[in-house]
């Protein structure tokens, strides 16, 4: 893709020095290995589900399928549950973004001030974000299962009476219940990431602060909070994309069901190429999603980046 | 930069000499309270994997097992069991899964670590155009989920001849890791002063020399923090491994949890037991590097 733009450009810094061949061919050395691999691994293979998107390919019909242009994408438009699906997957990245953050950063500033087994504690604490996403989606939902799962029974020895509450179906239980397994499994990655941030900050302003008498809350909201702004910004670029290709987790508690209630874009591509044998059709889907996607990645990555490279080039 | 830690953790230290108030006794408590909760499914699963079959599926719930023991761990691991002692694991290939994973996640982890590291050298000390492009092309590789990536890869793959082999599950991965490791090491090989590397250059070293000698050493922590992150993704992985990994000679941990659910009943001793010996490499791993995760994290997540 853009490789062939790397040679001319290279010594363009290097003008200030000799423009050495190494300067100018060395990034491209650096960089192809990388590049191709990832070309080869996602590259290529996008490329052809973007032309499969434009055909009527099926699972079944794998050997006889023709160019339909975009008769895909105009379905995808006018199908009231694509709609949902997005609007839910939207809603369910800024919930689950959001919480994580507030429980992590509530942990991470706790955790940046204990003082005795803390080696111990973050290895505790990132132990959920150890499990294999699947067997997080396995555990839940037999957490929430409604005749013998652990909250229910909870529920049943701290009362005395049986409550057999369907988690899993009932209209906002399900939507509840998977934001729940993903927060559980995600919040670990915000606190490593924040209390990075904590401990990260140099110890004179909050010296100075505490002679002038600030109190805890005031030096955590006009020193700290501040401070980490960079690591927060981070932390929600990487959860935000995370969990915008969210899928493993909710496939296995929900499968985006009953009916299509906690279907979130990614469980309906997998219903309409796998099961629904309309494998274009999510294709078509897939792309849509991933542009949209990048488009966020964008926006998001634009401040990451600006704040990254300014001055120095 | 990463001086910056030991710095604070040491003040930490220090801090405990002072007169610890109610606040500072309520507020690890508090901390002790959440981290309680939060291990409390892994303590549940751990003690599913280890407690009487009958007493799990009951309600009302047996809180406290009768007895202990390791049974599902033994099944799994084909050793002799006390009579009437039965899982689902009898039938699936431990070692061999357990096998498969190992040399998956580690050459995975090492292919990406020393590809993203070069990459992320190369955002950090040079300028070129289509910097930006390139680097945005990379997170957006990681944008795409497996769902929508593994029909088209398996295709692909089985045209190269690299489906259900290792080798393709290892190249794989390594894609996977290779954005988020350039991005962690740009950041870190960023926060290293550029004096360094021209001081190597005056001396007569070539990049090349200068990338392994100076800025790498440096860069550890960084490494460390890339390589947890790339080997829970590689050892976890399920959506590409259950498509490209068809049969037990290439599958991994993951897809085999799932030949613990039949059609109508889970063996959840069986599925637990599987997760606790999973975890244990990883738990090992990152209680080993884990300072150096969170120093790595400190300069390399964002520093500009």
């Amino acid at each position: 893709m853009t490789v062939t733009t790397l040679a001319p450009a290279a010594g363009k810094r290097a003008s200030t020095r000799s423009v050495s061949r190494e300067t100018r061919l060395l990034p491209i050395a650096f960089l192809l290995p990388g590049f191709l691999v990832i070309l080869l691994v996602v590259g290529f293979p996008m490329l052809y589900s973007l032309y499969l998107s434009f055909t009527n390919y099926t699972l079944t019909s794998a050997k006889s399928f023709h160019w339909i242009w975009f008769q895909n994408y105009g379905t995808l438009f006018h199908d009231p549950t694509f709609w949902q699906a997005f609007g839910r997957t939207v809603l369910f990245m800024t919930l689950a973004t959001n919480l994580e953050f507030l429980i992590g950063l509530g942990i991470a500033q706790l955790m940046s001030k204990a003082i005795r087994g803390r080696s111990l504690l973050r290895t505790i604490i990132m132990m959920p974000m150890m499990f294999a996403p699947i067997l997080v989606g396995f555990q839940f939902k037999w957490f929430f299962n409604a005749e013998v799962g652990l909250v229910n029974n909870i529920l049943f020895s701290l009362t005395g009476t049986a409550h057999i509450i369907p988690w899993l179906i009932d209209v906002p239980l399900g939507f509840i219940s998977i934001l729940i397994a993903e927060i559980w499994m995600s919040t670990p990655f915000m606190v490593i990431i924040l209390e990075a941030g904590i401990l990260s900050l140099p110890t004179e302003p909050f010296e100075a602060a505490e002679v002038d008498g600030a109190s805890g809350w005031q030096k955590f909201r006009h020193l700290t909070l501040p401070m980490i702004m960079p690591f927060i910004y981070t932390a929600l670029a990487i959860r935000s994309l995370d969990i915008a290709r969210a899928y493993d987790v909710i496939s296995i508690m929900t499968g985006g069901g009953p009916g299509s209630r906690t279907e979130l874009i990614w469980t309906y591509v997998y219903r309409l190429a796998f099961s629904g044998h309309n494998y274009a059709m999510g294709s078509a889907m897939s792309y849509v999603t991933v542009i949209i996607s990048f488009l966020f990645t964008w926006y998001l990555f634009r401040n990451v980046i600006k704040s990254r490279w300014e001055g120095r080039e | 930069m990463n001086l910056a830690l030991p710095r604070r953790e040491k003040a930490g230290y220090k801090q405990a000499g002072r007169r610890r108030n109610r606040l500072d006794t309520l507020r690890d408590v508090a901390l002790y309270v959440i981290i309680l909760g939060f291990f409390l499914p892994v303590l549940w699963i751990i003690l599913t994997s280890m407690r009487p079959n009958v007493e799990i599926n009951t309600r009302p719930p047996v809180w406290i097992p009768a007895h202990l023991d390791f049974d599902s761990y033994k099944i799994l691991l084909g050793m002799p069991t006390p009579e009437g002692a039965f899982g689902m694991g009898a039938a699936i290939p431990f070692v061999q899964y357990a096998r498969n994973s190992t040399v998956i996640a580690l050459a995975s982890t090492l292919i990406s670590l020393v590809l993203g590291t070069l990459a992320g050298f190369t955002f950090a000390r040079f300028s070129f155009r289509g910097k930006n492009g390139i680097f945005l092309s990379m997170m957006l590789a990681r944008a795409v989920p497996g769902v929508a990536l593994s029909l088209p890869l398996f295709i692909l793959f089985a045209r190269m001849g690299l489906s259900d082999k290792i080798l393709g599950m290892i190249i794989a991965y390594s894609a996977l890791n290779i954005p988020f490791t350039a991005w962690l090491m740009d950041g870190f090989f960023r926060a290293l002063p550029q004096e360094l590397d021209d001081a190597a250059l005056i001396d007569g070293c070539s990049r090349w020399t200068a990338l392994l000698r100076v800025d790498l050493p440096l860069a550890l922590p960084g490494v460390a923090a890339s390589g947890i992150f790339a080997f829970l993704t590689s050892w976890n992985e399920f959506a590409l491994a259950t498509v490209i990994t068809r049969t037990p000679a290439s599958r991994t941990f993951p897809p085999g949890l799932y030949e613990f659910t039949g059609q109508f009943v889970t063996d959840w001793r069986g599925m637990t037991a599987m997760s606790v010996m999973m975890l244990i490499p990883s738990v090992i791993f990152v209680a080993l590097v884990q300072r150096q995760l969170v120093q790595g994290l400190a300069s390399g997540a964002t520093k500009g």
